[in-house]
């Protein structure tokens, strides 16, 4: 494969406080990887190579999400570096399973788990990218899709909208020709209120969805908890369920419904 | 006409043979068969492969496999998919284009797939809404060129219902259990004291060719006659009915209805109701480039009205809220249809009803905006409102269609 040549575009590729597994599914990218490197210039990716050339990129891509004070100012600078900002995965685009802080005392955590407390520095809670700048596309997923990827890469280099539908993972289902597991089988199931991008991996193999892409664009939850119940989850088991990966993000629709349009 | 079709009797083993013969010509075999707890529409190689002796029991938003003694094959209602998964696929690749060496767009379109399906066991709802999805993708100005295709090759071969389920209201909606057209060979599966066997009735020249090479015996009085009982009894054993009302009325007199809040406060808007419907037909296309830049797909996939992207314009959806989604399928389902294709889009197979995960039922959407719209009738009537009080005399009950 060719070098890509001195005017195509730059890549750079951040972290936040993730594990990693987003930035791992672009390596994973094995038959696409070298067309890709030969279109773009990989400008900075720490997680491929220590060869970091200096910004501005053109193209950014974020994992992980906002716990420390540092983070919080690093993600301004790496705002200001890209050209297009693209975020990664359920950290960057909900907070991730670490949003799990949101809803407890994050002062008792840092007493009870470590030696020197006074060495933790870090904010009360966990937060999307979203939350702290302009952010220009969300991929979702824990963790991201490797086709939903490219499609977005290859959409930013055609200067197209990437194709990533906001509906929901029976969508995929159906289309797949999967059977309903929780009509079928009585399987609690959260892939009617989950964004679809997986390819419904989950009730594929006969188990129900868990959400890891967070809500889909049309979500009722006060209509989806009562199927949850009838299937056996009690309410600690359904709000663990909707804590898992999103958790702030299913939290925040709770009790909220769609705006109405305007009626005649 | 139909007096020179051959009416007869096949044995059980004789569904084999029809199975192999339809392979021998080169078809593609398609048929119900039990996956993942559910029958399912599937490539079959053998008739052993139907779903011999598994019946279902279904509710609004539940399905369940159940034995059956009798060892029946075609004792099951409407599985998650229906004909549509074969002939208007959730996805299908329209065209690619490729930019030449001088800078030109080169654009193909997509290779026909010469496929030949033989369709075995389809339910006479499901012959309906075969006739509708005719009349919306092949049947106008601007025809599905991939449907059209697929469809003209496919025989079809029709399972008549004698086991209808709890969700199933075909009669309600005009229809019924029997195959009265559509069909190259009808089926009716008879269990009895003189064994398994299936009354077939051939329905074209093909269906009257493919039996002459099947082993068949006349078809006697008394299969005849059960069978005809069966389907028969069937008729009336349907577990709902739609109100026995002018729909199309009914729907066009309640886009203000309470009753959409109602709805829409337990409509999850998954979409799952649009992709089982047998005869909902939306699609949008999907525009695909690669890394290159050099080359580009166009694929059709499956869309649905409660999809926000689907009623997308400049600025935002049409429809944003539930309510105006669930109210846009109801009313084009049952009333709009009408208006565009010149019959109603429902053919009461009862899909909506079992595959929605919280069994919002729409013979039930259907009798509460009844309730609705009669009360508003009466009310109005009583304030001496002449305008509203002409409209219901339009609005009047109607005996069931038989």
């Amino acid at each position: 494969m060719t070098a890509p040549s001195p005017a195509a575009p730059t890549l750079a590729v951040f972290k936040l406080a993730s594990c990693d597994g987003c930035q791992l599914t672009l390596l994973d990218c094995e038959d696409e990887l070298l067309a890709l490197t030969g279109r773009v210039g990989i400008a900075h990716f720490l997680e491929a190579s220590g060869a970091v050339a200096p910004g501005p990129y053109d193209l950014g891509l974020v994992e992980g999400s906002v716990t420390t004070p540092d983070d919080a100012r690093r993600i301004r600078e790496i705002r200001a570096r890209c050209r297009v900002l693209v975020t990664i995965g359920a950290c960057a685009t909900a907070g991730g399973i670490q949003a799990l802080r949101n809803f407890a005392d994050v002062e008792e955590f840092r007493r009870t788990v470590y030696a020197r407390p006074d060495y933790i520095e870090t904010l009360a809670t966990s937060t999307p990218v979203s939350a702290h700048v302009d952010v220009d596309f969300e991929l979702r997923g824990c963790p991201i899709d490797r086709g939903q990827l490219l499609e977005v890469l290859t959409a930013f280099l055609a200067g197209r909208r990437p194709d990533v539908p906001d509906h929901s993972v029976c969508f995929q289902c159906k289309r797949r020709g999967t059977v309903c597991v929780t009509v079928a089988h009585g399987t609690p199931c959260l892939g009617p209120v989950t964004h679809a991008g997986c390819g419904a991996i989950c009730p594929a193999y006969g188990r129900g969805c868990y959400g890891c892409f967070g809500p889909s664009g049309s979500v009722n939850l006060p209509a989806s908890i009562p199927l949850l119940h009838r299937d056996g989850l009690e309410d600690r088991a359904t709000e663990r369920l909707l804590r898992t990966f999103n958790a702030a993000a299913f939290d925040g629709l709770d009790a909220c419904h769609e705006d109405e349009e305007v009626r005649p | 006409m139909s007096d020179r079709r051959t009416t007869a009797v096949l044995a059980r083993t004789g569904l084999d043979a029809l199975v192999q013969a339809l392979r021998a010509r080169g078809r593609t075999v398609v048929g119900p068969t039990v996956r993942d707890g559910a029958v399912v529409l599937a490539e079959l190689s053998s008739a052993e492969e139907l779903p011999f002796g598994w019946g279902t029991r279904v509710e609004a938003g539940r399905y369940r496999l159940v034995r059956r003694a009798d060892g029946a094959a075609f004792a099951h209602t409407a599985g998650p998919q229906s004909w549509k998964t074969f002939l208007h696929p959730g996805r299908e690749k329209l065209w690619d284009a490729d930019r030449t060496a001088d800078g030109q767009l080169s654009v193909t379109e997509a290779p026909r797939a010469h496929i030949s399906y033989a369709f075995l066991g389809v339910r006479p709802c499901d012959l309906r809404a075969v006739a509708v999805q005719d009349r919306v993708l092949a049947g106008g100005r601007y025809r599905d060129r991939g449907y059209q295709e697929r469809r003209t090759g496919a025989l079809l071969i029709a399972a008549e219902c004698t086991e209808p389920g709890a969700t199933c209201f075909c009669v309600s909606m005009g229809g019924g259990p029997g195959a009265d057209a559509g069909f190259d060979l009808a089926l009716t599966e008879v269990v009895d004291e003189a064994g398994h066997r299936f009354l077939v009735r051939a329905g074209s020249d093909a269906g009257d060719e493919l039996l002459a090479e099947v082993p068949h015996r006349p078809a006697d009085p008394e299969t005849k006659a059960v069978a005809r009982g069966a389907v028969d009894a069937a008729r009336e054993r349907m577990g709902r009915a739609m109100p026995p009302v002018d729909l199309r009325t009914l729907l066009g007199d309640s886009l203000e209805a309470d009753r959409w809040d109602d709805v829409a406060a337990r409509c999850l808007t998954c979409g799952n109701c649009t992709m089982v419907c047998p005869t909902c037909f939306c699609t949008t296309t999907e525009e695909v480039t690669d890394l290159t830049g050099d080359h580009a797909e166009r694929w059709q996939r499956w869309d649905s009205c409660f999809d926000l992207d689907f009623s997308h314009l400049h600025g935002g959806p049409v429809r944003a809220s539930a309510r105006s989604r669930y109210r846009q399928w109801l009313t084009h389902k049952l009333s709009t249809w009408y208006e565009q294709f010149g019959s109603s889009g429902c053919v009461g197979c009862g899909r909506c009803v079992t595959w929605c995960p919280v069994g919002i039922d729409i013979t039930e959407e259907a009798a509460a905006l009844h309730d609705e719209l009669a009360a508003r009738l009466r009310q109005d009537g009583q304030r001496g409102r002449g305008a509203r009080g002409v409209r219901d005399v339009r609005y009047e009950r109607k005996e069931p269609e038989r």
